[in-house]
């Protein structure tokens, strides 16, 4: 290779590894900001590094699995009350997972069901018993990335049933 | 080792075998687009959670891969374009890049129309869907940059050094998903591993994303060889061939 070349070569590799380093630092600096939202353990415990604890009465994200029989309808309206655990592979409940409630008034996604990824934005708030729970304002679904057809879901004993909505329900709402 | 390259860095040799490979690849990419698609959209089976929805999955996939891979090819050219300063490498950036933007475009557009239904929202600011916009104006500024200056030379160094720095948002894009909490799910089929879907729903989406691939290396040889015949416009070679071309066309209307 000729000496301008190796030169160029070297200025654009230098310049390519100044880069990676700088975005590295940056993303590594803002790795807590980027984050779309606190899991239930990190709303209790704090980040995993900084420990940081989101207030109460601060507008957040929980984003977490739908712990089963934790989903609470009311039968004349669309509240709802569901409890958020960590995501986790494989998904196992436990007892003992961190959970924090999520209150809703609404529709919930199609993809809405125990187990399933939630995310909720929302006012993170304490009961008068103390307990923390956030008070969400829109509910999203977060699937996975495992697609399979009814027949193996099926198979798998998978639950995959939409929520069902009483005349009752949606009167009262609109 | 390179030797067997260099006649193509003469834009002669590379425009008549960009030509000669173009009917091939077009073929390829109808043959295999239309047996992918119908059998993705028609036959392949719906997923157990999303139905017939999940069907956007074999083009947004390829589309967003597309658009990722189409900025690497960029990134390349602008590379072998500054070290080596071949001016073809610059011809054919020019040829990629709004193929590149039409992909991200397709790629944000379907993953929205995907996102309203299945998440509840169109569009949400997490890191991988905000990366991939960032993707979209990357492409949109390599392009203003390619069309800024008079002087073809001077854009492809300007254009270059912006894709060079660009490329820093593929890794982001391609990681986001595992190094934060995002509402977009993981990777389903390039990762390590078995891919996390049933076999009759990956052929299909294996032949969607060959023919996607062959889609774009058809577009980008037709925008390559029109690059090439402007930027020489007035070599003695473009001139005969133009001038053929016009008594073809004389002759054909007569």
């Amino acid at each position: 290779m000729n000496p301008r070349r190796k030169k160029r070569l070297t200025i654009v590799g230098s310049v390519l590894v100044g880069i990676a380093v700088v975005a590295g630092l940056v993303l590594y600096a803002l790795s807590q900001n980027i984050d779309l939202f606190f899991t239930p353990a990190e709303i209790t415990q704090g980040k995993k590094d900084s420990g940081i604890k989101p207030q109460i009465g601060q507008r957040i994200r929980i984003g977490g699995l739908v712990v089963p029989n934790t989903v609470k309808r009311d039968p004349n309206n669309l509240k709802v009350s569901f409890s958020l655990s960590d995501m986790k592979m494989p998904i196992v409940f436990d007892e003992s997972d961190i959970m924090v409630s999520v209150h809703y008034e609404g529709i919930l996604p199609d993809l809405f069901r125990e187990a399933q990824g939630i995310v909720a934005n929302g006012t993170l708030t304490r009961s008068s018993s103390g307990e923390l729970y956030v008070e969400a304002s829109e509910v999203l679904a977060k699937h996975d990335e495992n697609y399979m057809p009814a027949e193996l879901a099926d198979a798998a004993g998978k639950d995959y049933k939409k929520l069902d909505y009483s005349d009752k329900q949606l009167k009262n709402n609109y | 080792m390179w030797k067997w390259l260099h006649p193509y860095a003469n834009p002669e040799v590379s425009y008549h075998f960009a030509g000669k490979l173009l009917p091939w690849l077009s073929a390829l990419a109808v043959l295999f687009l239309s047996i992918g698609l119908v059998w993705a959209l028609a036959f392949a089976p719906a997923d157990y959670q999303q139905g017939d929805s999940f069907r956007i999955f074999y083009i947004h996939v390829p589309a967003a891969s597309l658009s990722m891979g189409i900025y690497f090819g960029m990134a390349i050219t602008a590379f072998t374009s500054l070290v080596w300063q071949f001016k073809l490498a610059d011809a054919s950036a020019a040829a990629m890049a709004p193929v590149g933007a039409t992909f991200t475009a397709i790629a944000l557009i379907t993953g929205a129309a995907w996102g309203k239904p299945m998440w509840g929202t169109w569009w949400i600011w997490d890191a991988r869907l905000t990366s991939e916009l960032i993707l979209l104006f990357l492409y949109l500024g390599v392009i203003a940059l390619q069309s800024a200056f008079e002087d073809k030379n001077l854009a492809g160094k300007a254009a270059g050094i912006l894709t060079l720095v660009g490329v820093i948002n593929l890794p982001i894009i391609k990681y986001s998903v595992e190094w934060w909490n995002t509402l977009h799910q993981g990777s389903t089929v390039s990762k390590l591993g078995k891919p996390s879907m049933s076999v009759d729903m990956l052929w299909p989406f294996l032949f969607c994303f060959l023919g996607f691939i062959l889609l774009v290396s058809v577009i980008i040889c037709i925008r390559f060889r029109s690059e090439i015949l402007a930027r020489n416009s007035i070599r003695p070679w473009v001139r005969t061939l133009v001038s053929a071309h016009l008594t073809q066309e004389k002759t054909n209307a007569v």
